[in-house]
């Protein structure tokens, strides 16, 4: 168990590659209530949501989720969310964690418009299933017809008997759901949905697994590839920004980048020679000094030893030799295209 | 679980003395702690290590550690078997995954160590 923002939560239950090939191959599921929940009502809460994100708020039907950035005035990440738009006076967001309360008062801070702005994360429970079968898992304890809810669609329904926001949400690559229920009912679920996925072999996975599943499917990690000194252009993440959407806090210093371009940009690589190129790494290149490591680990689904890193932006491209220092000694990488491991649709 | 001839470092290493010789090895706990092991690198035949001082590394999926000695010594053989099959760690780490074998310097040292008892209530009190 590792200390977690204040969480005790396990980092690993069988083993992370076991967990994660569970994930990849039949399903597992993941305590994920540390995740914080920031619930923005009133009406022009659609005014301020679409305000203090990039991507475009006015764009979501009711039932739609996306993935989005919460940004400084100097355009560097306060945090990476999912907007949920449960009715046109309802915004739903998922936070992390260890952002949630600085995300709250952000928010706040902004907040000019007639909408009030809930610090939720209390009164939610999250569990992750996810995975090949998870659909066939999460569906025997719920009447929703689990099909219709398309890819980053929810739905407001009941599983095993108490009401649940139940996400087509994930954050592993992989097919799966993503649902919210009472704190109190958690424990209940967890147990439900292991009897439910035992045919399927499900597997409870940690935050170990949770980390090498979204580092192959190229997903962010707040405080790895993104924080505040990060803007999404360099993050990679320009399709999470709307420039043309109208005002939104982070837009000025975004639209100058996109004019003059960003100096360093997020790319893949794996290793060629042996190693594991980890989180705050040196990058090289022709033996000096170029960028960083932002997460590495071995892929277990690829059986390499991948990586994103930061690099200056005419090198951030797939095919350059680089070098990692790893433990003072330079090792040989290249940088590849992204994401490493894509599901077959 | 925990050889009563062993003795054990609060850096979670083993070391059997027999004779001059020391064998040593990291515990059951602590491959539990790191997970799926992909990497053991060990110091070369001849190397002097100094007690507490790092020796090598294992690193697993999700982190990499240093192995710090138990004792002082000379290292006079390193296992083979661990360069290409680093999963022997979690299958069996008291036992066919020992990491070197030192002829020590400082026979006296392994008073500083935790009997076996001492070590399970060192871990019991850290969990």
């Amino acid at each position: 168990m590792v200390d977690f923002g204040g969480w005790d939560m396990p980092v690993q239950y069988s083993g992370i590659i076991e967990e994660h090939n569970a994930v990849r191959t039949a399903v597992g599921m993941f305590d994920v209530s540390h995740m914080g929940e920031i619930e923005i009502r009133g009406p022009e809460a659609a005014q301020l949501a679409e305000f203090v994100t990039t991507n475009h708020v006015a764009k979501l039907k009711i039932g739609q989720a996306h993935y989005s950035g919460l940004l400084y005035p100097h355009g560097g990440f306060v945090d990476d969310i999912l907007v949920h738009k449960v009715a046109d006076d309802h915004y739903f967001l998922c936070v992390n964690a260890s952002n949630q309360d600085k995300d709250f008062e952000h928010i706040r801070s902004v907040n000019r418009f007639d909408s009030q702005v809930e610090n939720a994360g209390d009164r939610y429970a999250q569990l992750a299933i996810q995975g090949p079968r998870a659909r066939a898992t999460l569906q025997k304890l719920t009447p929703v017809d689990l099909a219709a809810i398309r890819y980053y669609w929810f739905t407001d329904g009941e599983v095993a008997g108490v009401p649940a926001r139940i996400a087509h949400t994930g954050y592993t690559g992989e097919d799966g759901f993503e649902i919210y229920v009472a704190p109190g009912e958690a424990q209940r679920m967890w147990n439900l949905v292991m009897e439910a996925g035992a045919e399927f072999c499900i597997k409870p996975c940690g935050l170990g697994a949770r980390n090498t599943l979204r580092l192959e499917a190229k997903m962010a990690l707040y405080g790895h590839e993104i924080d505040a000194s990060i803007s999404p252009f360099e993050a990679d993440l320009a399709w999470i920004v709307k420039l043309d959407k109208g005002d939104f806090v982070g837009r000025e210093p975004l639209l100058r980048q996109r004019e003059a371009g960003v100096r360093r940009k997020l790319v893949g690589f794996e290793m060629r020679g042996r190693g594991i190129g980890r989180e705050g790494y040196e990058v090289r290149l022709d033996g000096a000094p170029a960028g960083w490591v932002t997460s590495g680990s071995p892929s277990p689904t690829l059986n390499k030893n991948i990586g994103l890193c930061y690099l200056p932006v005419a090198h951030a491209r797939p095919g350059e030799a680089i070098e990692i220092m790893i433990r003072n000694q330079p090792v040989g990488a290249v940088t590849v295209e992204t994401p490493f491991y894509k599901r077959a649709k | 679980m925990y050889p009563e001839n062993f003795r054990y470092t609060k850096e979670h290493e083993w070391v059997l003395v027999e004779g001059d010789t020391g064998t040593i090895g990291i515990t059951d706990h602590a491959q539990e702690e790191l997970g799926d092991i992909v990497y053991v690198d060990l110091p070369k035949v001849g190397t002097h290590v100094d007690q507490g001082k790092s020796l090598g590394s294992v690193e697993s999926v999700k982190a990499v550690s240093d192995v710090y000695s138990p004792v002082s010594g000379e290292i006079i053989d390193a296992n083979p078997a661990l360069a290409d099959a680093p999963e022997k760690l979690n299958a069996d780490p008291h036992g066919a995954a020992w990491l070197v074998k030192i002829r020590l310097s400082a026979p006296a040292e392994v008073e500083n160590l935790m009997t076996a008892s001492d070590y399970q209530t060192y871990i019991g009190a850290e969990k």
